[in-house]
């Protein structure tokens, strides 16, 4: 018999349906809830890419004749808050952080399993009140930075659905990071030191500071906002004496840190797989955990560099002009760890190592021009065009969204026990690297020329560098074809995977494929070094 | 009879539990009222940002009569004690002396908002009046509600202390912890409010 | 060993000389029309530049490793135990730490140049009252030339386009029209909703706020017609809210002036 965490939580096991019915259920396992995070962020982020889709036919002529103007600034609003609130933050965090974190501080779960459940419950239900909005009176259409006045001038029910789906994800994004902190610091298995964490528990410590820091500022700005749409109050509306620069003050005060929030669980995944498939341990283990907390620390204080044309004084140009390219030291330290740990391995050649050197490559690019938008003289050219829509995508695209896929083709093996694909996994990876960097590789052009960013029309002089982009948008949309017939085929009848096919050493592998209900037949390992490449404990398998 | 079973089993179980796990739901509440203190310092750095940048048009009315607030503040602070006394008399398996610290604190937490109330019908000014009307409801109201939903968990606590069947004892003090921390921040985020809204 | 140091330090002048040379043959800017223009061009070229080196060293570095530790079909185990190099990782910290600074310090002498750190607040002649808080962009002002003949003009953005005020004429143009080699002022506001006033070819940009009055300064240098265009999501039509920027040489300027001036009209 096994001991759990809180009994009360077995009890209940017992009443929940077993099977795949138990993806539906109010389930209280961790690894349930991440597989339903990921499952449920994916389709969103199918309506995500669908919507983007439709931006790209929009802009493959400079005309607006496509959809209606209006419909439009949904369609991109709509696109940007659910790539953000219900794909990228819940699968990064929730999804791959409530699945691997248990197994990495050698808990049996997370530590309020209930807590946990409601964080996710809280998803699907705001996700589809933010789509439904669509159908009521047309969404929101202020983009998905709300500014007012555009958000309190135009239609009111969409903005105030946006504004209370957006509450709702942030707070199942606080429940997710107070379980995340609680489980890091206070769970771990009798004898596991911090520095012995897996690098993903660094990440998501960090991140989890961060959501608990930033995300409550905007749940009360968005308060704010909402009562100046609603009570006609007038907190940022000029009209009423308001001041809507203090509301971009408070916005990103959350928005900003949200990029670490996106990026650094990333961070933490390359972190993982890197060593797993180059077979070395990690390099610098040290140097990465303090760099990711020196990216938390900066993160939340360099959020003024999105208002650099906003009317902000001078001295407050320059401070955050500092602050923000100092972000690039830690980060920076992080991809020569990655590199230097590729540096002499044996490195195998598949879809997990390629998506995540894909990754390197990506955020590299993007890491250097978020370096040269930090510097206020070069930003106020480029503030607010192609230029930043590029380089968003380089981070959030190129950088997180390539780890997402690269962690599914390293961990599908774990969740199901059986291998993917690597020949679909390569043509996946390879039309995927291509689109991306045809769809965005141009933007950066387009907006040091002159276009700017959330217009449906533009000088007719762009059109042939937005129809490559298009056509790279076209491919990103293609390459997820082989990537689902590819974990369809895979989950029926791919090779069985074993319980761990890659010869890794953190604590997941070293159980059955799928793990158990509570993680361990018997007592949790005890993982003193999860990168022991090369040392005698890996020598040993 | 399964219940009862069941019941008895958690009871062994938690008596286990409890001795290979720290208690961490406190660490979750504390990080809960992190957060939640984020969502104040949001408000008053918008409230002092404001009353820094944008002026007030003429003839808004902006001085606040400090007598119902200062009463307020010593009725929090008063029943922080009291709350204080209530968990130390649980302590000592006295529930009903718990019971009843606990009831005259939201006692005081009751005519914390009636004050409140009050002082909201006799304001010169309305929601929509000017910004600093606005920020003014909306933060004392944001407080209010924690207020409220405080006074409710007191309340709920104190039913859960009765001698006869009730959850709460010397054995099980988390819920009267957790509400006491909550209860606490409550009235320290008052005491910030007051000296930020009111005095400055 | 002698070797591999002779090809590491071919392969990096070999990224710096593909680095230069791109950065000083591939323009990926618009035209330059204003005193900021070539400023801003510089520190694009230093950046360009900087961050071409560091990109394709990095990928280098990648598909290198990629390729040459790539596991062979008939090897096993793992590769080498290094848990990692202090004195590599220093210098790692150390290196992009001057070079951030450098750029930081470098970009700030930039913005002092284009006259972004100057207050504008007290030597602007429209200033109208004290209360009234005026936040500046851009500037191109020296103190000694606060000129006498600098053209003043009111910007007001409204759901979709702008007005451009010429006080001195007393009369509202929705083309901008100014004069070759002179500072012109204008202090912008917005009647509704963010707008924002972005000439590419002069890069530079101010938002439009509602309730709070911004300034921009800027001296253009060539002649022609240039597209203004507004850079804040500010509705359905955000895309079409454009404007030309017309410069023209001083008589031409003043022929236009003269054209659409208005008597003074005292009320």
């Amino acid at each position: 018999m096994t001991i759990s965490i809180d009994p009360q939580e077995t009890n209940n096991e017992s009443l929940q349906p077993k099977g795949w019915l138990r993806y539906f259920s109010f389930s209280l396992d961790h690894k349930v809830i991440g597989i339903q995070y990921l499952v449920c962020g994916f389709l969103f982020y199918l309506i995500g890419g669908t919507l983007a889709s439709a931006i790209r036919i929009e802009l493959a002529s400079p005309m607006s004749d496509f959809m209606p103007r209006d419909v439009y600034n949904q369609v991109l609003t709509l696109h940007g808050t659910i790539m953000i609130f219900l794909w990228i933050v819940p699968v990064v965090n929730g999804a791959f952080g409530n699945y691997l974190i248990p197994f990495y501080v050698g808990a049996r779960d997370m530590a309020f399993p209930r807590l946990n459940a409601v964080a996710f419950w809280l998803i699907p239900p705001s996700g589809l009140m933010l789509v439904a909005s669509y159908f009521v009176e047309g969404a929101a259409q202020a983009g998905w930075t709300a500014y007012p006045p555009l958000s309190i001038t135009t239609p009111q029910s969409g903005q105030i659905i946006w504004i209370l789906s957006v509450l709702l994800l942030g707070g199942s994004s606080i429940f997710g990071g107070i379980n995340f902190i609680a489980t890091i610091i206070k769970l771990r298995r009798p004898g596991l030191k911090l520095m012995q964490l897996p690098m993903y528990c660094w990440a998501m410590l960090g991140t989890s500071l961060l959501v608990v820091l930033s995300t409550p500022v905007l749940a009360g700005t968005l308060i704010l906002l909402s009562f100046d749409i609603i009570a006609n109050t007038g907190f940022f509306n000029p009209v009423l004496g308001g001041n809507v620069v203090v509301y971009q003050h408070l916005f990103w005060f959350y928005s900003h840190p949200a990029v670490y929030i996106m990026v650094l669980p990333a961070f933490g995944l390359v972190s993982e797989i890197l060593p797993v498939h180059a077979r070395k341990p990690l390099f610098g283990y040290t140097t990465m955990v303090f760099s990711i907390m020196g990216i938390v620390v900066l993160g939340l204080v360099v959020w003024a560099h999105h208002m650099f044309t906003s009317g902000t004084p001078p001295w407050m140009r320059l401070f955050f002009t500092i602050a923000t390219a100092f972000i690039a030291v830690p980060t920076g330290i992080k991809f020569f760890n990655w590199v230097a740990t590729l540096w002499g391995g044996k490195i195998s050649i598949n879809s997990a190592m390629l998506f995540s050197c894909g990754f390197i490559i990506n955020f590299v690019f993007g890491g250097i021009t978020g370096v040269a938008l930090a510097q206020v003289p070069f930003d106020i050219h480029v503030h607010d065009t192609y230029f930043v829509v590029a380089h968003f995508h380089y981070i959030v695209y190129g950088g997180t969204v390539f780890i997402i896929f690269s962690s599914i083709y390293h961990w599908f093996p774990k969740v199901t026990g059986k291998m993917l694909n690597e020949k679909l996994g390569i043509l996946h990876f390879i039309i995927t690297f291509i689109g991306f960097n045809l769809c965005f590789a141009p933007q950066h052009w387009l907006g040091l020329n002159g276009m700017p960013r959330r217009v449906a029309e533009y000088d007719p002089q762009f059109q042939f560098v937005n129809q490559i982009s298009s056509l790279g948008a076209l491919l990103m949309a293609i390459s997820t074809i082989p990537f689902l017939i590819n974990v369809f085929l895979s989950v029926r009848n791919g090779k069985n995977a074993g319980d761990n096919p890659w010869n890794a050493l953190t604590p997941e592998w070293l159980t059955s494929s799928p793990p158990p209900v509570e993680n361990w037949e018997g007592e949790a390992p005890l993982v003193e070094e999860p990168y022991g490449y090369g040392k005698e404990i890996s020598e040993k398998k | 009879m399964t219940t009862l079973d069941s019941s008895k089993e958690i009871q062994k179980n938690n008596s286990e539990v409890n001795e290979t796990h720290e208690d961490f739901r406190m660490f979750g509440l504390i990080t809960f009222l992190i957060a939640d203190g984020m969502t104040f310092a949001g408000f008053f750095a918008a409230y002092l940002t404001y009353k820094a940048v944008n002026p007030l048009p003429d003839g808004a009315i902006y001085e606040l009569e400090l007598p119902i607030p200062t009463l307020n503040t010593i009725l929090l602070l008063v029943s922080s004690a009291t709350f204080h006394k209530a968990g130390k008399a649980l302590l000592k398996d006295k529930n009903s002396d718990s019971q009843k610290w606990l009831f005259f604190t939201a006692f005081l937490g009751i005519i914390f908002l009636i004050c409140q109330l009050f002082e909201y019908f006799h304001l010169p000014f309305g929601l929509t009046d000017n910004l600093f009307a606005s920020t003014f409801y909306a933060l004392t109201g944001f407080h209010g509600l924690h207020v409220t939903l405080g006074t409710l968990m007191i309340l709920i606590i104190a039913w859960q202390s009765r001698i006869n069947g009730g959850r709460l004892t010397s054995h099980n003090m988390f819920p009267l912890e957790a509400v006491e921390l909550y209860w606490h921040f409550v009235d320290g985020i008052w005491v910030v409010l007051f000296i930020i809204l009111y005095l400055l | 060993m002698l070797d591999k140091n002779i090809y590491l330090i071919l392969i990096i002048s070999l990224v710096f000389a593909i680095s230069f040379w791109i950065g000083f043959n591939v323009n990926l800017l618009p035209a330059e029309a204003s005193i900021n223009a070539p400023i801003y061009d510089e520190l694009f070229k230093i950046l360009f530049i900087t961050g071409l080196i560091i990109f394709i060293g990095m990928t280098i570095a990648v598909i290198y490793s990629l390729f040459k530790f790539r596991k062979r079909n008939d090897q096993i185990g793992d590769g080498i135990a290094l848990e990692g190099n202090l004195s590599l990782e220093i210098v790692w910290t150390i290196i992009p730490s001057i070079i951030v600074l450098l750029i930081g310090l470098y970009s700030y002498n930039i913005y002092d140049r284009m006259g972004g750190m100057k207050e504008l607040n007290h030597n602007h002649e429209m200033m109208s009252s004290n209360s009234e808080k005026i936040w500046a962009g851009i500037s191109q002002t020296s103190d000694n030339e606060i000129a006498i003949n600098n053209l003043s003009i009111e910007v007001s953005a409204m759901q979709f386009a702008f007005l451009f005020n010429y006080p001195k004429g007393n009369f509202i143009s929705g083309e901008l029209h100014v004069p070759v080699d002179q500072k012109v002022s204008m202090k912008m506001e917005s009647k509704d909703v963010i707008h924002a006033f972005w000439v590419p070819e002069f890069r530079i940009k101010q938002d439009i706020i509602p309730g709070q009055p911004t300034i921009l300064n800027f001296t253009p240098t060539k002649v022609g017609k240039y597209p203004i265009i507004c850079a804040e999501l500010c509705g359905p039509y955000h895309g079409g809210m454009r404007a030309s920027i017309i410069v023209e040489e001083e008589s031409d300027y003043n022929e236009w002036f003269n054209k659409n001036k208005k008597p003074e009209v005292n009320l």
